[in-house]
């Protein structure tokens, strides 16, 4: 598989409709042979797509699995790794999701499943050449990775990204034995880090690596070994080094790899440089390829200008590691017009996002994030201000994530007028039930005119003082909505009942810590199969009601996790998806499927 | 202050629904035997698996929330010390105008003055050649260190073990750059 190939956002995905459901009419109303088929078929990668074109006819659905070569799998206790296999047999990548998302703020117990061990052993006997996997949110042992390398000869890219359970020794037993490694990328999860000699392990003979990854590793590794894996491999384009990397280093993994097109810098500043700084500057000007910069830890206004000559082209650049402060964040941004998607700490300020509105125009996505986030006195960050800054200066921007203690009605409204094509709106106001702190009424209105003016809206977080208004504004506005994310909201079952009832796109539903029971879960009876999953978790649900929709939808999982302090007829936490593949034989006893 | 709407996440034996309209948003110290309250309100992290959040200040924190990674609550935190305490010593940077590299000096080693000015003569003797005699600071050069409130402040004035608690780092810096305040 061309690993150069672009990867678009939508991926194949196995649908859990029943194959045998499946129009089987085979008629001369498909008269193109397989010959001609399954190559006009290999053409097309989106998920959707493939999932529509199986639907056709049989003989379609048929050519559709043989041409599959990537399946992407969103709920891995949906299908089990037995039928993925039996219905798909040339499968070459494969991208699996496990844990509910809300694992990623612990508020899922460890063990509870998501072993990604059981797929390997079944991927294995089937697709012995398999060149890709793609993890997020899966327990991954050493064991299984070791499992891996041994096993899968072709195998070719690793990504794990918010997994679990794993040390650097199953980064040793990759590293080791996959000959033919393209990509090693790990991300934020959850490993053991018992020293940086895993990165040694790639054998002299490998030269085939293009993307690394090791940024949240935090042992260092043997620079010299580094460097010379770095200038064998005159492929690599994404290089992305932990804080253990400092500026002397980067500066010689440069020039050794002028072709990078992402790079991950190391701590970035020092007491000391043995080289000016004006070195530095000319050998990132020499990096005429880089398209994303992150990393840059500690850094400053003293060192933060050497990558000034690499920003004209820049179109993603991560500072969620640097607290810049808002003039250093100007003078930064003003070299960077090209910007599509920006990463900040709120350590710049309402000044700084105003920058971004001065010196971005083309900027698409903005991620504020907080630096202090347990801070509830005293505290800086941005406003409503900013935001609102943003929006006037860069229209075309569509993704924000917004970590802020204050927002206002008014503010959201002017910024989705002056930004209608958002499609990710992910506002969170961190003081619980926070209301417009301007005009003391809930922040309703905010979120209803997001939903009023962006048609596009596909993902959405909601937070701050809501009442049940807001959901029913969600749930008759919001057509395209695919994701919900909702804590601390709501008056009533009206407002689970109001988003059951309307967003005909629902796929994930994620809600915690709201007053919505029984009867507002069980008036989604029938939306459950066409979602992915939904969690609910501290909100009003009882054993009983559980038990009800249990037995009237045969075909979801729903799965309560007990807690030790909650009474037995509460069910603290419950997570419903939609399943061919029966009840978990794995959970945990703390988990019931009822 | 405000923090968070107890109301909400109340367990309660009455129907659904029957919450008030507009849930307060005072803190209500009244908040009482919540049975679900160890897994959502913590007033320590123990509960929880992520060991790596800072202990909550006086407040209830809750868990999970905002909702950041645990990656990312550590971003400003890991920041290198330049102070390091071990066990055994108080290791801080010294570093002297002119000299191209710092060095590391552990405080704990010295009991006075006297003895840490001439730890550091000894140290960078062998770098820069003569080193005058600190006395008076009628010298080339004046030592120098930062206090914990990140102030530059000319070493010898406060006693020893104030010193020891309070510096972070030392610079020995040419006497003609003192600016006497």
């Amino acid at each position: 598989m061309d690993l150069n190939q672009k990867r678009t956002r939508t991926v194949d995905r196995v649908d859990s409709v029943d194959p045998d459901l499946v129009s089987p009419e085979s008629t001369p109303m498909c008269p193109f042979p397989d010959e001609v088929l399954e190559p006009v078929l290999s053409l097309i990668n989106s998920h959707k797509d493939r999932s529509s074109v199986s639907l056709v006819c049989k003989d379609w659905y048929n050519a559709e699995r043989w041409s599959r070569r990537h399946v992407f799998i969103g709920n891995c206790y949906s299908v089990s790794p037995e039928i993925v296999v039996g219905r798909f047999p040339k499968i070459r990548s494969v991208t699996l999701k496990g844990k509910p998302r809300f694992s990623d703020f612990n508020l899922v117990p460890e063990d509870w499943g998501a072993d990604v061990y059981p797929w390997l052993s079944v991927l294995a006997k089937a697709y012995p050449f398999l060149e890709e996997l793609r993890l997020k949110r899966m327990a991954v042992s050493d064991e299984s990775l070791e499992f891996l390398a041994m096993n899968f000869p072709e195998f070719k890219a690793l990504s794990l990204l918010s997994c679990d359970g794993f040390s650097t020794d199953g980064l040793k037993a990759i590293a080791t034995h996959c000959r033919n490694l393209a990509e090693l990328d790990i991300q934020e999860n959850g490993i053991d880090d018992l020293g940086g000699d895993w990165l040694s392990c790639f054998p002299e003979t490998l030269t085939t690596l293009q993307v690394l990854n090791f940024a949240s590793l935090n042992s260092e590794v043997s620079f010299s070994d580094l460097e010379k894996l770095v200038t064998r491999c005159k492929s690599l384009r994404v290089l992305k080094v932990n804080r253990t990397i400092n500026l002397d280093q980067l500066q010689k993994l440069l020039l050794r790899a002028p072709q990078l097109t992402e790079l991950g810098t190391g701590t970035f500043t020092q007491d000391l440089v043995t080289r000016p700084v004006a070195d530095l500057e000319a050998t990132f000007g020499s990096c005429k390829n880089l398209l994303t910069i992150s990393g840059l830890w500690d850094t400053n206004s003293l060192y933060l200008p050497v990558i000034y000559p690499a920003c004209a082209s820049l179109t993603f650049l991560n500072l969620s590691c640097a607290a810049l402060r808002s003039f250093e964040l100007a003078m930064l941004l003003i070299h960077c017009k090209s910007l599509r998607r920006l990463w900040v700490l709120d350590t710049v300020g309402d000044m700084g996002l105003e920058a971004v509105g001065s010196w971005c125009p083309l900027l698409e996505e903005l991620r504020v994030f907080p630096a202090d986030p347990f801070e509830q006195e005293n505290v800086a960050g941005v406003t409503e201000s900013g935001f609102v800054a943003v929006s006037r200066g860069c229209p075309k921007l569509h993704y924000v994530l917004y970590f802020c203690h204050q927002m206002t009605n008014a503010a959201v409204a002017t910024v989705v007028q002056n930004c209608p094509g958002f499609t990710h709106f992910r506002l969170c106001i961190m003081n619980l039930g926070q209301p417009d702190y301007v005009t003391n009424e809930p922040m309703d209105e905010a979120f209803g005119a997001v939903v009023r003016t962006c048609p596009n809206l596909q993902r959405l977080a909601v937070s701050g003082l809501l009442t049940d208004l807001t959901f029913e504004y969600i749930g008759k506005y919001a057509k395209n909505l695919e994701i919900l994310s909702v804590a601390f909201a709501g008056s009533s079952d009206l407002g689970l009942k109001y988003v059951l009832g309307g967003c005909p796109r629902l796929r994930k539903l994620e809600i915690r810590d709201c007053p919505f029971g029984n009867a507002a879960l069980l008036s989604g009876l029938t939306k459950y199969e066409s979602m992915r999953s939904l969690w609910m978790s501290a909100c009003n649900l009882t054993m009983n009601g559980c038990r009800v929709l249990a037995k009237e939808m045969p075909r979801l999982n729903v799965e309560v996790m007990k807690d030790e302090d909650s009474e037995d007829s509460q069910a603290h936490k419950v997570y419903i998806y939609r399943t061919v593949a029966g009840p978990r034989r794995d959970a945990p006893p703390f988990v019931l499927t009822l | 202050m405000d923090l968070i709407n107890f109301e909400a996440t109340e367990l309660r034996l009455g129907l659904p629904g029957s919450t008030d309209d507009q849930p307060e948003i005072k803190s209500t110290t009244s908040h009482k035997t919540n049975k679900r309250s160890s897994s959502e309100m913590v007033s320590s992290v123990s509960d929880e698996h992520d060991s790596s959040r800072s202990p909550p200040p006086t407040k209830a924190q809750v868990v999970g929330w905002p909702p950041v990674r645990s990656y990312r609550k550590n971003i400003l935190q890991g920041k290198k010390n330049d102070q390091a305490e071990t066990g055994s010593g108080i290791y801080i940077k010294v570093s002297m105008d002119g000299a191209p590299y710092l060095r590391k000096v552990d405080l704990k080693v010295y009991q006075s003055y006297g003895e840490l000015m001439k730890g550091l003569q000894d140290m960078f003797k062998c770098i820069i050649g003569l080193y005058s005699e600190m006395e008076g600071y009628k010298s080339e050069y004046a030592p120098t260190y930062e206090d914990k409130d990140g102030d530059w402040m000319l070493v010898g004035d406060v006693p020893w073990d104030m010193f020891l608690t309070s510096c972070r780092r030392l610079r020995i810096m040419k006497s003609s750059e003192v600016i006497e305040s």
